[in-house]
């Protein structure tokens, strides 16, 4: 047995800026150039499991849409397996890259419900970038408050409800992200 | 086993509100980051292969380019290594990048500058780095260009950098810039960074060994990527 040393320290983060778009959503640019779009397919069409939307915004201090906000997406598969980590469904990826609309800031993806993992209530990872953002905002979508989650439970009831997608009609859910103000999400210390 | 990552040093990296660099007042939490010692962020992260990409995705000089056409600008090799902060390298990983032509503008619906979009230039590839976590794209330098964060600021010339690691909690977005560009340490976005060191890490270094001869000028641009703290057995290797 040995320990790991710390050699160099990590890159600095900077700004995905105003045109994150031509790396990483080149048609959201406004140019076809890759025969592959990635992040497209979240959970693949095998996967099992309740089949869901999520819709939201990402608002910033001034109550403005952040409207060229980019936002990628981490979960298990329903049993609780991401993939990578053991078998999952043929075409489950887990991973999703989404983009705003540029007009109203409004985006959405489609994906399945993923299941418990590690005792933890059923939750997708958020990984938040844009202009004005220094360094990628890590938090996460619940599709229920759990008393049992050890992450929410360690909230004040305010903080917890910002981490708490709401459903508004079956299987379509509502999770607005606020950057500053009373009702800020809470971001995490990854 | 546990397998955390080490906790991010955040003297080296740049605070959510930095007030020169004017949008983030507006973007920037307030709250301090709560602590998350999720194993899951810190050991799962998606998995590219090649099926994901095609095989001139990683050259940005005829990416876009009408056949036997280039994108007009100096012919730029960007090269270099995805390792972790245990100075291991980070095999089979997603790099992505996107720039500005040699002129400082982007293909892009939102950017209006003056110079004009090159035809057969798109301004973004995407790579898997090899065994030995070495990436490389082939492109032109890209301009300095004018935005919009005061009277006269100037962005130095760049390329935007995207990497996954192995974990979620890798994660990175960053930017190379070139040595030498005195737009450096006049540009706000730099200055988020609040250590020298650390900018010196984003500054690519004119690479005259990797430089092609009557062909194309290389730069070196290493990226790091948060490793792991924990202790593990040495017939068990990390990850299984």
């Amino acid at each position: 047995m040995r320990s790991n040393t710390k050699l160099q320290p990590e890159t600095a983060s900077q700004t995905a800026g105003p045109y994150v778009h031509i790396g990483l959503a080149p048609q959201a640019a406004g140019f076809d150039i890759y025969d592959v779009a990635s992040g497209a397919d979240i959970a693949g069409p095998d996967a099992k499991g309740d089949r869901i939307r999520v819709e939201g915004t990402v608002w910033d201090g001034d109550g403005v849409p952040v409207k060229d906000v980019l936002i990628e997406t981490w979960q298990a598969n329903a049993d609780g397996v991401f993939a990578g980590q053991g078998a999952v469904e043929a075409g489950f990826r887990g991973w999703g890259r989404i983009v705003s609309d540029f007009d109203t800031g409004e985006w959405g993806f489609d994906t399945v419900i993923p299941g418990p993992v590690a005792g933890q209530a059923p939750h997708v990872s958020l990984w938040i970038v844009a202009r004005g953002i220094n360094i990628g905002l890590h938090t996460r979508l619940y599709f229920a408050d759990d008393p049992s989650d050890p992450v929410l439970s360690a909230l004040d009831p305010a903080a917890r409800a910002t981490l708490i997608a709401t459903e508004t009609a079956p299987g379509l859910y509502r999770f607005d992200i606020h950057l500053q103000g009373a009702r800020e999400t809470v971001f995490f210390d990854v | 086993m546990t397998s955390q990552l080490y906790p991010r040093d955040w003297s080296r990296q740049p605070p959510a509100d930095t007030p020169d660099y004017l949008t983030t007042r507006a973007r920037s939490p307030k709250r301090k980051l709560i602590a998350l010692a999720d194993t899951a962020l810190h050991t799962t992260g998606p998995i590219f292969n090649n099926d994901d990409l095609g095989s001139d995705d990683w050259d940005l000089l005829t990416n876009f380019a009408a056949p036997g056409e280039t994108a007009i600008g100096p012919r730029l090799l960007i090269h270099g290594r995805v390792l972790d902060e245990n100075g291991r390298a980070v095999p089979g990983t997603l790099v992505e990048c996107w720039q500005a032509n040699a002129g400082g503008r982007y293909r892009h619906k939102v950017d209006t500058y003056l110079a004009p979009i090159d035809p057969n230039f798109g301004g973004c590839g995407r790579t898997l780095t090899d065994a030995e976590g070495r990436y490389r794209f082939r492109t032109v330098q890209p301009g300095p260009y004018p935005w919009p964060n005061g009277p006269n600021t100037w962005r130095p010339a760049h390329i935007h950098f995207s990497v996954f690691g192995h974990a979620f909690a890798q994660r990175l977005i960053t930017q190379c810039y070139f040595e030498g560009d005195p737009f450096i340490p006049l540009c706000a976005i730099v200055k988020a960074i609040p250590s020298a060191e650390a900018v010196d890490g984003l500054t690519a270094k004119l690479d005259m060994a990797a430089t092609i001869p009557h062909d194309t000028v290389a730069y070196r641009f290493d990226i790091v990527l948060r490793g792991r703290s924990a202790t593990f057995f040495e017939n068990k290797p990390e990850g299984s």
